[in-house]
């Protein structure tokens, strides 16, 4: 079963949808210092990525960064401003989660901040779709060299601002 | 925002529940948060245990301990956290290559040069007399791009470093004239001074290293590992003559260190206790001045300057892009 499973941590597939240099990156294992928000998070879900020990892990991911009920995965998060990004990541734990036989249809972001949920409904063809990203994700691990920096002004907020310009 | 913390009187340190306690001969008690440190620089004769030190490893803080003479004799450079096995094999290849190597060296001692030169010009505007020693030091840069091999790299940067020491006669107002450089020990005032700065200078950038996946064993401009963190003393080059030079242009030109603050014993001059404190405060402000960078296009300070010149060597390595050396542009 698990064999099925991509390598692909969620992290890098979040990360695949904000900015490709910081995919390339962080799969290279150059991670920045600073301790920002986003950076802690991402080192949480990659700690506890789903090739362990799943279940464990899995509850323990779930419990700290987002939940499962009878609605589906949910994830929570703290501002809306990388909307699509989070839908992708949702979706991918949800992509998960079936690869290893539980069945979820559903994916539920919550913004607190925002008193707002989004649901998004799992079809085939998001799975499809995830697959081939899984495809773009590794072919940007791969490349010889790193992306271009986006210059962007999401730059402004990433914990890799002071590497990308300096 | 985390700062350093030099300590120069004798005292005890440990660690006491979260936090950092000093314990002073006379009984006196401070205690430290521990989120506000950076880094330690020990120059007093300090106790200490093994408690301490795993609690430093834990929370990522390096501690410099220097000696009786204010020289630096060693690191505690706690366990690395920001592992890269990608990055490391690069870091190596890089020096393995001698194109790439020497690439990188050069780059160091053309932003070294133009810093020193920077500094040159600063005073000239002020000092007649200076316009010989930049026009020589300008001619020896300008053998920089058609060296082929370190050592050749190494004999220019020796002569230029000559000729900007030799100028401080003709900028600083010295009791006694500047002959030449020496190192073990410092044989007068101005040694006295370069050594400790560079000291300093040599544990800052380490502290700074520590944050980022590079080795500081493999250097480019120096050979590696040679009983040295040697990547420190690349990285130190280029920012040397912009905050060491700096604060001992200004601690000697204001008069705010003098003889009385040097010590002398046989043959090595030293600072006093009082003037590695005054030379302190200088360099750790200086450290913390802020410029805007060109790129961020906001404030940083010297010392996050240094963070991303280790940023910079890294990208080269990974092959994002090719290195520039931070050159001042004022
Ligand atoms: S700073 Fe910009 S270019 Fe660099 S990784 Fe972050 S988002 Fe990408």
């Amino acid at each position: 079963m698990s064999s099925n499973l991509p390598d692909i941590t969620a992290t890098e597939f979040n990360y695949f949808h904000i900015c490709q240099r910081k995919l390339w990156l962080f799969s290279h294992d150059i991670e920045m210092e600073r301790e920002s928000d986003a950076v802690l998070m991402g080192k949480l879900i990659h700690e506890n990525s789903y090739q362990r020990e799943k279940k464990e892990i899995l509850i323990d991911g779930l419990v700290k960064i987002d939940f499962m009920d009878g609605e589906g995965v949910h994830e929570v998060k703290k501002s809306d401003s990388m909307e699509d990004a989070h839908v992708w990541q949702v979706l991918y734990y949800v992509y998960i989660l079936r690869k290893k036989g539980v069945e979820v249809n559903k994916g539920v972001i919550n913004y607190p901040k925002q008193k707002r949920t989004v649901e998004i409904e799992y079809t085939p063809e998001k799975e499809a779709e995830i697959e081939r990203k899984l495809v773009e994700v590794e072919k940007v691990r791969q490349s010889q060299d790193p992306p271009a920096t986006l210059v962007s002004k999401i730059c402004r907020k990433c914990a890799y601002e002071e590497f990308c310009f300096a | 925002m985390k700062r350093n913390y030099y300590l120069l009187k004798n005292s005890r340190i440990r660690r006491k529940d979260n936090t950092i306690c000093l314990e002073y001969e006379n009984g006196e008690k401070k205690n430290l948060p521990i989120e506000d440190v950076e880094a330690f620089y020990l120059f007093g004769e300090m106790d200490l245990n093994t408690k301490l030190l795993n609690f430093l490893s834990q929370e990522k803080i390096p501690l410099h301990v220097f000696n009786y003479y204010g020289y630096y004799s060693g690191s505690y450079y706690p366990r690395e956290y920001l592992n890269s096995g990608f990055v490391l094999v690069n870091q190596v290849e890089a020096y393995k290559n001698p194109e790439k190597r020497l690439e990188i060296a050069r780059e160091l001692i053309t932003g070294a040069s133009h810093n020193i030169l920077c500094n040159l010009k600063y005073y000239q505007n002020r000092r007649a007399g200076l316009e010989g020693h930049i026009e020589e030091i300008e001619k020896y840069k300008n053998k920089l791009p058609e060296v082929s091999c370190i050592m050749e790299l190494m004999a220019w940067e020796g002569h230029i470093r000559d000729r900007y020491y030799e100028s401080f006669n003709d900028f600083l107002d010295l009791p006694e004239p500047y002959k030449k450089r020496v190192k073990r020990p410092p044989d007068n005032m101005l040694n006295a001074l370069i050594s400790f700065g560079n000291s300093l200078m040599y544990a800052t950038v380490l502290g700074e290293i520590y944050h980022t996946q590079l080795n500081p064993t493999i250097s480019y401009l120096h050979e590696p590992g040679n009983r040295r963190f040697s990547l420190s003393l690349d990285i130190s080059e280029v920012f040397k003559p912009l905050i060491v030079d700096h604060v001992i242009f200004k601690l000697i030109n204001t008069r705010m260190l003098s003889e009385k603050d040097f010590d002398q014993d046989a043959n090595c001059c030293y600072l006093s206790e009082n003037g590695r404190k005054i030379f302190i405060r200088e360099y750790d402000e200086r450290l913390s001045t802020t410029i805007k960078h060109r790129h961020l296009k906001r404030n940083v300070s010297y010392r996050r300057l240094i963070r991303m010149e280790c940023y910079k060597i890294e990208k080269t390595i990974v092959g994002d892009a090719e290195y520039k050396a931070f050159q001042a542009w004022w």
